[in-house]
């Protein structure tokens, strides 16, 4: 099959495959889709006149609900999605405020039919730094919890960049591919547990790896295509994957059956639930487990050679095809379970793995390009730099110190903080 | 279905205040990807920094409207000086990925509620063209066949392409001075440019404040169009749209933006009218909602990338050999 003939078919494939499941997920254009909520002073007592400002996705104002003598707003929705609500500060009586300044805006996704409580907690601000070091634990906690999904999705990526050179744009949506995979298998259709549809799920993403490098990404090589031609290709197939499952999973966010709300277990000063606790621990061992892999193994040992000199590797005797198909393979399967788990501690939708994409890079930069223990390492970093953050910084803005220690390593150890130094300029 | 209307839609868009905003934008990518070979993955950040840039300075500050573009105009260099100090040094795809983190930077930042009182957080800010609205000379609205636009539409039209058309016309100078010579040997080959004793790294940041500042005034365009901005138009995917506009045109050519714009806007709204007729007649399943046709417009933005990319990377109009980019 020549290259273009796949590459126009591909797309139409997975198109038929999604429109054929995609009447399950099916929205009613004109349900009933709502925010509401109340709002009490801190002594219980509702608070008539206040505003509450809802505009869509796009900015563009839906309506403004104003609490009636029950302290009630109620603002009707044009359809499933998200939405920013905002208190409406001004409207406040004087002698009140929020209870944390951060929360005056909240973003709601809202499912079809949906009529959803929006609470704004109103009392006496809370002092940020006061806190800030009994805080310091639980932000630690988090930032692990979510540097380790980090690492998982990102040794793939670097690890493809190793052995290729190619930065594949379209690795976050291999986590997000995952994560939807998952939600049919638990929710949508035949309502697995979420074990098996989380060994599904990663299973496909490796499947999904593999067919990426033999039906594009091996052709678009021999056929000698640069690598900045090969990068803009990735964005389009970025363009591509998303989309699709934008059409099959539609803008909501949705949560995995079971596990979604639990009490947390207190231990050592931190809160942790069960289900977080249980990610972790399993993402520690899967991370241990790529580390064998990788140090202890021929073919790890011969991945790491490709990665490091591509050519002596193989006039040394390696099937330099082979290992970069089982790096496509090991990649695509670490991102989907990543995608799983994140699914499983946040919650799916569309836009995850494009989030994590940035934060992926950023990690995978700090470590040093192309190496699988420093993307582990300096994803760690990106994860704990995003939630201890919002200790003293609002947590709007968590994204945004790790792409700026992305900028500053790039500044002065463009490396890594492990990368053996080399020109690269 | 009505063909004829699809038809005027298309046109209209293909022509109108958006595709003349998005071809100011894909010049300024032309100089930074076409000549230069800068893989510049941030350009949504210039035009969000054009757009606010005018935004702020008028409503915030009260500034007038000139006042506004410069302001615009300086913030799009010190975006570029800032991006270009620590990547243009390292190799084409770290740039790639330092600018398109520093675009979402500045989305999250100008979207984020501490900053609402200067940028008007998830709201944005609206009501700073009156100014540009005031200063329009049309009286009232044109129509030529099914082409109907009216007279701010007409108003907007006209600063656009008269932008546009100024662009061009220092893309075609710039492109045929021996500094745009200096730009496509570097393109070619960094080492050999610089053993001839050219500045590489000084001839990388003026294509990158030079395109930056192209783009930023298309999203001074884009914001006067509007006549309201948000944090949340600039997304990563626009510059996206910018290269595909480019590449479908022909990277490294002075009409290809242009030319790309035009029939990207044309194929975009005539795709979404037939869309929306074959919707509305019932010729499509009904789980095809308004979520599925946004999605459609993207995934058909992919797919045509992709093409494009393997098949045809020199566009419409483009020379193939122009195009030997490569990580170097």
């Amino acid at each position: 099959m020549s290259l273009g003939w796949r590459v126009m078919v591909a797309p139409l494939v997975l198109a038929l495959l999604v429109l054929s499941v995609a009447p399950a997920l099916a929205q009613d254009a004109d349900g009933a889709e709502a925010l509401q909520g109340r709002i009490n002073d801190p002594d219980r007592e509702p608070i008539a006149g206040v505003e509450v400002l809802v505009v869509d996705d796009d900015g563009v104002e839906v309506g403004l609900g104003v609490t009636d003598e029950e302290g009630q707003w109620f603002v009707p929705l044009p359809g499933p999605g998200s939405y920013t609500a905002t208190l409406v500060e001004e409207s406040l009586p004087p002698d009140v405020g929020l209870r944390d300044p951060d929360r005056a805006s909240l973003d709601v996704d809202v499912r079809s039919e949906q009529q959803r409580s929006v609470g704004f907690a109103l009392g006496e601000e809370r002092g940020p730094g006061a806190t800030a070091l009994s805080r310091l634990p639980q932000s630690l906690l988090n930032g692990v919890k979510f540097g380790l999904l980090i690492a998982m999705t990102a040794i793939g990526l670097s690890l493809i960049f190793g052995t290729t050179g190619l930065i594949n744009f379209a690795h976050g949506e291999l986590v997000t591919l995952g994560a939807i995979v998952a939600y049919f298998l638990n929710v949508a259709g035949p309502q697995l547990p979420i074990i098996a549809a989380l060994a599904i799920a990663t299973a496909v993403g490796g499947l999904v790896g593999a067919g990426l490098e033999r039906g594009l990404w091996r052709p678009l090589r021999d056929r000698r295509t640069g690598l900045i031609q090969m990068l803009v290709i990735s964005i389009g197939l970025t363009l591509v994957l998303r989309h699709i499952m934008l059409i099959v999973f539609g803008g909501a966010s949705r949560t995995y059956s079971g596990y979604a709300v639990q009490a947390p277990i207190e231990m050592l000063g931190v809160r942790v639930t069960p289900r977080d606790l249980t990610v972790m621990l399993f993402s520690v061992a899967v991370l241990l487990g790529v580390a064998y892999l990788l140090q202890r193994t021929r073919l790890g040992k011969a991945m790491r050679a490709v990665a490091d000199n591509r050519d002596l590797a193989e006039s040394s005797g390696i099937d330099v095809k082979r290992i970069i198909l089982v790096v496509w393979i090991l990649g695509g399967a670490l991102a989907a379970l990543g995608g799983v788990l994140l699914g499983i501690v946040e919650n799916v939708n569309y836009m995850m793995g494009f989030r994590l994409l940035l934060l992926m890079f950023a990690g995978v930069i700090l470590g040093g390009l192309g190496t699988a223990f420093g993307a582990a390492v300096g994803s760690l970093v990106v994860g704990i730099v995003t939630e201890v953050s919002t200790i003293w910084l609002t947590s709007e803005l968590k994204d945004v110190w790790a792409l700026l220690v992305l900028i500053l390593v790039l500044l002065f150890r463009p490396q890594g903080i492990l990368g053996i130094k080399e020109r690269i300029g | 279905m009505d063909p004829a209307a699809i038809l005027a839609n298309a046109l209209r868009a293909a022509l109108g205040p958006s595709a003349a905003a998005y071809a100011l934008l894909a010049i300024g990518l032309n100089f930074h990807f076409g000549y230069t070979g800068l893989l510049n993955f941030g350009q949504v950040g210039f035009m969000l920094l054009g757009a606010y840039g005018v935004a702020i300075t008028v409503t915030v500050f009260g500034g007038s409207l000139w006042l506004g573009l410069l302001v615009s105009l300086l913030l799009a260099v010190a975006l570029a000086l800032l991006l270009g100090a620590p990547t243009l040094r390292l190799r084409a795809d770290y740039l790639a990925i330092t600018t398109i983190a520093a675009a979402e930077i500045l989305r999250f930042t100008f979207r984020a509620s501490p900053s609402r009182d200067l940028t008007g957080g998830v709201f944005g800010l609206s009501g700073f063209a009156a100014e540009f609205n005031a200063l329009n000379p049309y009286t009232s609205g044109i129509q030529i066949g099914f082409l109907a636009y009216n007279e701010r539409q007409l108003w907007v039209l006209t600063v656009g392409w008269t932008l546009v058309a100024l662009a061009v016309l220092l893309t075609y100078l710039l492109a045929r001075s021996p500094w745009g010579r200096a730009l496509k040997a570097i393109r070619e080959d960094e080492d050999a440019a610089r053993s001839l004793g050219k500045n590489v790294f000084g001839y990388k940041m003026q294509s990158l404040v030079l395109g930056g500042v192209i783009g930023a005034l298309g999203g001074v365009v884009f914001a006067l169009n509007l006549q309201s901005v948000h944090p949340d138009t600039f997304l990563p995917l626009l510059t996206f749209y910018f290269y595909t506009i480019l590449i479908l045109g022909g990277a490294a050519t002075v009409l290809g933006p242009v030319a790309g714009s035009i029939v990207f806007w044309f194929l975009m709204a005539g795709m979404d009218a037939t869309l929306r007729q074959a919707g509305a007649a019932g010729y499509m399943p009904d789980w095809f909602g308004a979520d599925a046709l946004g999605a459609v417009r993207f995934l058909v933005v992919g797919i045509g990338l992709m093409l494009l990319m393997i098949f045809r990377p020199q566009g419409m109009f483009g020379d193939r050999r122009e195009l030997a980019l490569n990580v170097r």
